[in-house]
């Protein structure tokens, strides 16, 4: 039962961070640009939903820390485009900026709990925790007895929806004239100028997007652990990129389908694993410096195959 | 005003004024080319032919004169914009098409410019036409509009290439020595299958070649740049009378003069 509830949790926390692996994917797959936006825009997705939430608007609060995003996405974008500015150093400028936009977003606080204040029958003032979804989604459970009484459970579930959603609606949306032309421009730019496209238009809705993503990773995660706090980007695009490559190790470069799906699984792998890891008594700073050597574990191995197979074709000749 | 597809008026364009490196690859250019007109266009490395590809194609703005494409003044148009109606051939097959995207799809987005709106962008009805075109050339194309676009061979992806620079019918076509990286046989295939969709929606071309076989039995007009100027306009009787070893003399008088002419320089420099 240990190792069940384990699993949940490892599970449900990897569909939390799926959204953001999958904006990872895009940035660095799709557009083959890398955005270190990431840690900024992951925060300011937390702040923007944590604010929302707390005026007591769950849902929307969602699609605010999404459009909080999209925003920060929009400034990368704008530095790369207008400014010609390089991609990972404009994606450093904005993740840099968007603290000070954070801090404010928190009132001045470096965290926040989801919580309001009320008078209670009593007339005392008291702090009431906010509706978030995932507690309007666990009441909707209240009156039975199954399985999904679990909060993890719940959480697993809700989260599993939202991120089936949204892949699915990524795949189609890569195939649409728009994603289309968001894939071509990390291919062969200049090919979609010459079709009479504006690349830099694609590649800012490529950022804008992938931004959006990966503040809904945020969204969501401050929803579930009911607060928001600047802290949790740290090393966010490490974690995101430990998924994405884990996933094209695992289930190898499978089109824009596969791909989307191997980000998903990769968010998912990687959560077992650091939750493994605790299990083994890994101290819980220890996450970054594995997510590092899962990183680059992952990135060595297409070529250690690539050698392999070489020095195989090498030793037939012989 | 002229209401050619292409028409240039004195276009200049100078890198590096100012400095020892000073280089005028475009000195007052001027030429029409009448709807529908197949030029080749000669000149050595240096002559200006890349830069007058890459002034039209809104790569580089020039420092004087103007480019009116259909009696329309793009000299300081973005290059997307104008790449609406003409479209650009390189050497490199790599270049003008996306390596990880299927043929299909490759055809789909160059076709984004003519295509009628539709919600995912491979439909049937494209892809059918699509299909149509790439069985006319004749290489078995039509059996591989899945296959993504970087596993074909260098032909195969130049006449890909070349269907894409064409699927929208542009006012013009631009060809910088687009067979030059191809083997001899895809090099004929190719520049058959250039002729072919030229002649057939008389798009007005420019073509640069240094092949002069070429230069002289394809099209209906060669023209020779050297330092940025226009020294040699063939068409009609004076072209079909011109022989390719005759015309390589040309070329080589004017590359040997230029020779001459920087050695002097260079000794007077040195003096």
């Amino acid at each position: 039962m240990v190792y069940y509830s384990m699993l949940v949790s490892a599970l449900s926390q990897g569909l939390l961070y799926a959204p953001m692996a999958l904006g990872v994917f895009v940035t660095f797959r799709i557009l083959k640009t890398p955005d270190l936006t990431v840690d900024g825009s992951f925060v300011f997705g937390m702040t923007a939903c944590a604010a929302v939430t707390i005026a007591g608007h769950p849902v929307l609060a969602l699609f605010a820390g999404a459009a909080a995003g999209a925003l920060a996405g929009l400034c990368t974008a704008l530095l790369q485009t207008k400014l010609r500015i390089e991609p990972i150093l404009a994606g450093i400028l904005v993740a840099a900026g968007l603290y000070t936009v954070n801090y404010t977003v928190l009132g001045g606080q470096s965290n926040v709990y989801l919580q309001y204040q009320t008078v209670n029958s009593a007339g005392a003032t008291v702090n009431e925790a906010s509706p978030t979804i995932y507690k309007d989604f666990s009441a909707l459970f209240s009156g039975g007895n199954s399985i999904f009484l679990d909060t993890n459970a719940q959480v697993l579930l809700l989260t599993l929806a939202i991120t089936a959603v949204l892949t699915a609606a990524l795949a189609v949306f890569f195939f649409t004239r728009p994603g289309m032309a968001i894939r071509a421009t990390g291919d062969n730019e200049e090919m979609v100028r010459s079709s009479s496209i504006n690349a830099d238009l694609t590649r800012t809705g490529g950022v804008m997007l992938a931004n959006a993503l990966v503040a809904l990773s945020g969204a969501l995660l401050c929803q579930q652990q009911r607060y928001a706090d600047l802290n949790c980007g740290n090393s966010m695009l490490v974690m995101g990129l430990a998924s994405v490559v884990i996933g094209r190790v695992l289930f190898g470069d499978r089109g824009i389908v596969g791909g989307l799906a191997s980000a998903v699984g990769g968010s998912l792998l990687y959560r077992v694993v650091i939750q493994a890891a605790y299990k083994v008594d890994m101290p819980s700073y220890g996450v970054k410096l594995l997510s590092t050597l899962i990183v680059v574990c992952a990135l060595a191995v297409p070529l250690l195959r690539r050698r392999r197979a070489a020095g195989q074709r090498g030793g037939s000749r012989v | 005003m002229s209401s050619s597809p292409l028409s240039i008026r004195g276009l200049t364009k100078g890198f590096e004024l100012g400095t020892v490196n000073e280089k005028l690859a475009l000195d007052h250019l001027d030429l029409e080319v009448p709807g529908g007109q197949f030029v080749t266009v000669l000149g050595a490395n240096g002559s200006g032919k890349s830069t007058l590809f890459n002034l039209v194609l809104g790569k580089l703005f020039p420092d004087a004169g103007k480019i009116f494409l259909n009696g329309e003044d793009i000299t300081r148009q973005k290059d997307y914009r104008r790449a609406l109606n003409m479209s650009c051939l390189y050497q490199n097959p790599l270049r003008g098409t996306a390596p990880n995207m299927t043929l299909e799809e490759n055809l789909a987005l160059a076709y984004t410019r003519k295509a009628s709106r539709s919600f995912f962008a491979v439909n049937r009805r494209d892809s059918a036409y699509f299909r149509e075109l790439l069985a006319r050339l004749d290489m078995g194309l039509e059996d591989r509009m899945k296959t993504k676009m970087g596993l074909l061979s260098g032909g195969q992806r130049q006449a890909a290439s070349l269907l894409m620079a064409t699927v929208a019918q542009p006012s013009l076509l631009l060809l910088d020595e687009h067979t030059a990286a191809l083997d001899p046989g895809s090099a004929e295939k190719v520049m058959e299958v250039t002729r072919t969709v030229v002649a057939r929606d008389r798009i007005t071309t420019l073509m640069i070649t240094h092949d002069m076989d070429y230069a002289l039995s394809v099209g209906e007009r060669t023209i020779l740049l050297d330092e940025g100027r226009l020294v040699l306009d063939l068409s009609g009787e004076a072209r079909a009378a011109m022989t390719p070893g005759a015309l390589a003399e040309q070329f080589y008088v004017r590359a040997r003069r230029r020779h001459a002419g920087g050695n002097s320089r260079e000794s007077g420099a040195a003096l």
